[in-house]
């Protein structure tokens, strides 16, 4: 019997390249075969031969060489703006340590600006014109922003002596506590004088009246304040942002679980057998709602059938990943807002908005919905309520499905081509990664690498009940990608042999902990005993302020027939007749959190960071930020 | 021997399934090969130690990831060495009654004769035992006994009769110690789950995985106390044996929950403790454990639970592993784990130069390195990882740690 693994064809001996890899390789092979990147590198080939280290280190912070790199924060509505202020971030403390933080990762290096315009250059034309398109919005502001010009022009005396931090002198300091001063005074006047006026800064501050305006701003959508030099402005807007999160709803709750009955259009039946830890989640009786529900179709009006079909084929799994489920149902808002008429003494802000949320909720009876979908939908009524009271029905319609189209088209589909790129850039030839159950970005970074020749093997892990890596598997097979499957319980056979880890997320938490197909922590766990980079990948949409510790607080229950029944298993039966037995549960979790310091590195389009920076990430490009 | 070439085909179909039954089984077979074997006049114990190494060594290579079957054989070479030095001790104290007898008036032989014959059977069996600082204080007073025992035992010419009464003496002693040594396989369960009260408390929350029966009972021990628990049940693929027991927990009327591999890291921070089963033991206090373990044990240390693992003692294997993912594995046909009608196309092999591109694995065994266990539960008591080497050298003797058939010109 031959104990001894055998030699794979494609990896030869595993020769582990420890700490930083030699620049110049790098760079050969990524700027060769990377056909996107080329033309970026194309563009710095002045600098001297640099490469997409491995290892982001923030470099010190030179104003100079932020003003140098024109392709500093792709993405970001006031970072430009920043640069055309010419105000130093010193000046405003608070925001330049988040800057800092997670500007990290696009430090003004030579070696970053071209990882970073690699990514610019991969994009399609239209996405760079669209990701520029802030920068065209701000810069009038800066004119319109009279009110605090006398801070602003402070500002811009005190930069350049308070810009090299460590140089900072007593009086200096003291210029720009002055300073600080000075701009809450002049902000609490300002406040005093209008309304809300230190939020006027919107593109269309003088077709919105102010109550609608102080509407928003409670609601955590706030708009992005570009300009706001002075901490004090910043801190007061801070203050209503930082609100929590609203309590999910805590289905042991009876009172609360009852309103919802009766409001339901889902008819569930309440799972026997529940897991006692898990009663503050949903659990219904799988299987018995989709004949019922399709029954109902001709009956609901006030469902729209896209909707509506978009539903079932939630509840039916029909269509599942987060991405899917998100793109799916925001091009079923998109056909809702395209039927939709305002029906007469209604507005349309608020009647399409109400309607928006009747079919949300709908969608939430037929299953949670993710962290995607909550955020994708906190943007689509953001942007509905902030239309302009003036616009006809017909261009508020295409206004809202262009802003659609634009969340589908940025956040999901480009984020996910940086994504690409990003993670390509960490895939070296021999290398052996594994990834968990079948996560979309991951399998089109494995394409892509196999498109520009990388030599690689894939190890699928795979777990139960929905056994989803074995269509990931033979899409890769049939890519002629080299592939290993196993079972999760294996993954400490084969962990051995693997030297990257990419996991995908469902969402990633403000803590960083990364919430994910449930397995995913496990892996992560095995592969950081094993000392395996983890790196999971995640559009930066997923991201969420909510925190978690554990998987258990906030879950989403399966259909726990799922475990009873092995697929293809015909004689393991043992479970038959399971719910007659009240001794016995059966508990089939969706989700599980990985903590953050099993995770390498996240790569998002905004770039790699470490799970320290989520909360940055959310503050600084934040769902609501980006087109308010 | 038909017995045994009947055996050694059955371990290497593997149709003999768990540690416990291969146990069993083996030692049964040992004993008949005791007893069936011709004893010579001379080296009795030598050629019945020869005899059971033979069939020993066929054993462990029909199956040597069944670490058990190592196990029973040494144990019961362990047994034949044992026997041979107390019966010898035996005919030491003849000796030295006639000794005594011999020379009455000599003060020195004083000390002599006051050693009965279980203080030298002791020390030599003592000897037996690799040299320890406990065991050299120990044998102080007697370095040489043993030995001076066996060399007079061989020159001084002892009448026909004599020697072919020890011989009996020594197969029939043989064959009780190894019936005692079943006797034992059997009760482990009895011994381990006697301890459960005193590990498993009210209310706790207890996850396992898979199915062993030692932790069966062990369980169902505790619900015996009238103790009242939940148990985490981890299906265990690709075998979900963690099905079976779930259903003969709820028959006991023990709360249990099933729940899927990929789960354990999100129950594991409501769980009070982790009780698994072992497939073996090793010296070194590493565990070879059903796959999945490793996974269990590092989710278990991240929460601070402890990681317990109940085992008889016929699954404690006095070898050091090395490497023991890949050599103390077994892989397993990929049919458990895709349907090879729906992925035939991918596992052509003509297609990519004779490789195919798909590769399946399914390994039975996990290795948990030692530091990841927090107690061992055996039959003989709780003992702590480090401490396992000892309790080995309790139950083996140095020499049988490598079974090899010795060559003829020492035989």
């Amino acid at each position: 019997m031959d104990l001894r693994r055998p030699n794979r064809p494609v990896i030869g001996p595993k020769v582990r390249q420890v700490g930083f890899v030699t620049p110049d390789s790098a760079a050969a092979t990524s700027s060769s075969s990377i056909p996107a990147v080329s033309a970026a590198a194309a563009t710095s080939a002045g600098s001297p031969p640099s490469s997409l280290s491995p290892v982001m280190i923030p470099p010190p912070r030179h104003p100079s060489t932020e003003m140098s790199n024109p392709h500093f924060h792709p993405v970001g509505s006031y970072n430009p703006s920043e640069q055309i202020l010419g105000s130093p971030p010193a000046l405003s403390p608070s925001r330049s340590s988040r800057f800092d933080a997670d500007g990290s990762d696009f430090g003004g290096d030579d070696d970053e600006s071209v990882a970073l315009s690699g990514v610019g250059g991969g994009m399609t034309p239209k996405s760079s014109l669209l990701m520029r398109q802030p920068v065209t919005k701000t810069a009038p502001l800066v004119s319109e922003t009279h009110k605090r010009d006398s801070n602003v022009s402070k500002g811009k005396g005190d930069g350049p002596s308070a810009a090299p931090k460590e140089k900072l002198t007593k009086a200096e300091r003291r210029a720009t506590q002055e300073a600080q001063r000075a701009a809450k005074a002049a902000a609490k006047e300002a406040a005093a004088a209008g309304g809300a006026p230190s939020v006027s800064k919107q593109p269309k501050p003088a077709t919105k009246p102010a109550t609608q305006q102080k509407k928003d701003v409670p609601s955590g959508s706030g708009p992005l304040q570009p300009l706001a030099p002075s901490g004090s402005i910043e801190k007061k807007q801070g203050k209503k942002e930082v609100a929590a999160p609203h309590p999910r709803m805590q289905f042991d709750d009876m009172t609360k679980v009852g309103k919802l009955k009766k409001r339901a259009v889902v008819n569930q039946s309440e799972a026997r057998n529940r897991v006692e830890l898990f009663r503050h989640l949903p659990q219904y009786e799988h299987g018995t709602q989709l004949p019922d529900l399709e029954l109902k179709f001709f009956q609901l009006d006030l469902i729209h059938p896209s909707v509506y079909q978009v539903g079932l084929q939630f509840l039916s799994d029909k269509i599942s990943g987060g991405n899917a489920r998100c793109i799916a149902m925001l091009l079923a808002f998109k056909e809702v807002i395209q039927d939709y008429t305002t029906p007469p003494e209604k507005t349309l802000t608020r009647d399409l908005g109400a309607k928006v949320g009747s079919c949300v909720s709908f969608l939430i009876e037929c299953r949670p919905l993710s962290v995607s979908m909550g955020n994708a939908i906190r943007f689509l009524k953001n942007r509905i309520s902030s239309l302009p009271h003036n616009l006809s029905d017909k261009e508020a319609k295409s206004r809202l499905q262009s802003d659609i189209d634009r969340f589908i088209n940025e956040k999901i589909i480009i984020a996910s081509k940086a994504i690409v790129e990003h993670g390509v850039s960490k895939i070296r030839d021999g290398d052996v990664l594994l990834t968990y159950g079948s996560p979309s970005v991951v399998e089109s970074i494995f394409a892509y690498a196999h498109g520009i020749k990388k030599n690689f093997r894939v190890v699928v892990v795979d777990s139960r009940p929905k056994h989803e890596g074995q269509g990931l598997l033979r899409r890769l097979v049939e890519r002629g990608i080299h592939c290993t499957y196993t079972h999760l319980n294996a993954v400490s056979y084969v962990m051995h042999e693997v030297t990257r880890v990419f996991l995908g997320a469902s969402s990633v938490l403000s803590n960083g902990t990364v919430y994910s197909r449930v397995g995913t922590a496990c892996v992560a766990m095995v592969a950081h005993a094993f000392r395996v980079p983890v790196l999971v990948c995640c559009e930066a949409y997923k991201f969420h302020e909510r925190v978690q510790l554990d998987s258990i607080c906030s879950n989403e229950l399966g259909d726990p027939d799922a475990i009873s029944k092995v697929s293809g298993r015909k004689n393991l039966n043992y479970l038959d007749g399971w719910a007659q037995n009240e001794n016995i549960q059966l508990l089939n979790l969706k989700y599980d959190a990985t903590p953050s310091d099993y995770v390498s590195v996240l790569v998002t389009e905004q770039g790699m960071l470490p799970p320290t920076s989520v909360p940055v990430i959310i503050r600084e490009y934040g769902i609501e930020r980006l087109w308010t | 021997m038909p017995d045994v070439s009947d055996f050694i085909l059955k371990l290497q179909r593997r149709r003999i399934e768990g540690s416990h039954a291969t146990a069993r089984q083996t030692a049964e077979l040992l004993r008949s090969v005791v007893s069936q074997t011709r004893m010579p006049y001379t080296n009795q114990a030598a050629s019945l130690l020869d005899a059971v190494r033979a069939v020993g060594e066929q054993l462990i290579a029909a199956n040597p990831v069944e670490l058990a079957v190592g196990n029973i054989v040494r144990r019961v070479l362990h047994i034949i060495r044992e026997e041979d030095l107390s019966s010898s001790a035996v005919s030491f104290e003849g000796l030295m009654i006639s000794e005594k007898s011999d020379d009455e008036d000599d003060a020195d032989q004083k000390g002599g004769p006051v050693l009965s014959a279980a203080a030298v059977a002791a020390a030599a069996r003592s000897t037996l035992r690799p040299r320890s600082l406990q065991t050299l204080l120990e044998d102080g007073p007697l370095p040489a006994a043993p030995s001076k025992s066996s060399s007079a035992g061989d020159s001084e010419g002892k009448s026909k009769s004599d020697k072919s009464a020890v011989g009996k003496r020594l197969k029939h002693s043989v064959i009780e110690a190894i019936n005692l040594l079943i006797e034992e396989i059997d009760d482990c369960y009895e011994d381990i789950s006697e301890q459960a009260v005193e590990h498993i408390h009210q209310n706790e929350v207890i996850l396992t995985l898979g199915r062993s029966k030692t932790v069966k009972e062990f369980l169902y021990a505790a619900k015996q106390k009238n103790r009242s628990f939940r148990v985490f049940v981890a299906e265990g693929a690709p075998r979900y044996q963690g099905h079976v027991l779930a259903k003969e927990l709820i028959q006991k009327g023990l709360e249990t929950t099933v729940i899927t591999d990929s789960a354990i890291f999100a129950m594991i921070s409501r769980v009070n403790m982790v009780i698994v089963g072992a497939h073996a033991i090793m010296a070194n206090g590493g565990v070879i454990a059903p796959v999945g373990m490793n996974m269990l044990a590092l989710a278990a240390q991240r929460h601070a639970v402890p990681f317990v693992v109940v085992a008889g003692s016929h699954k404690l294997c006095p070898l050091y592993p090395h490497n023991p993912e890949v050599l103390l594995n077994e892989l397993k046909s990929p049919s458990d784990l895709i349907d090879f009608g729906e992925f035939s196309d991918c596992m052509d092999f003509g297609a990519h130069g004779g490789a195919p591109l798909m590769h399946v694995v399914n390994p039975t065994f996990d290795y948990v390195p030692p530091n990841l266990v927090s107690l061992f539960i055996t039959d003989t008591g709780g003992h702590n990882a480090a401490h396992m080497y000892k309790l080995i050298a309790d139950y083996y003797s140095a020499d049988d740690l490598v079974i090899k058939r010795k060559s003829t010109s020492s035989n």
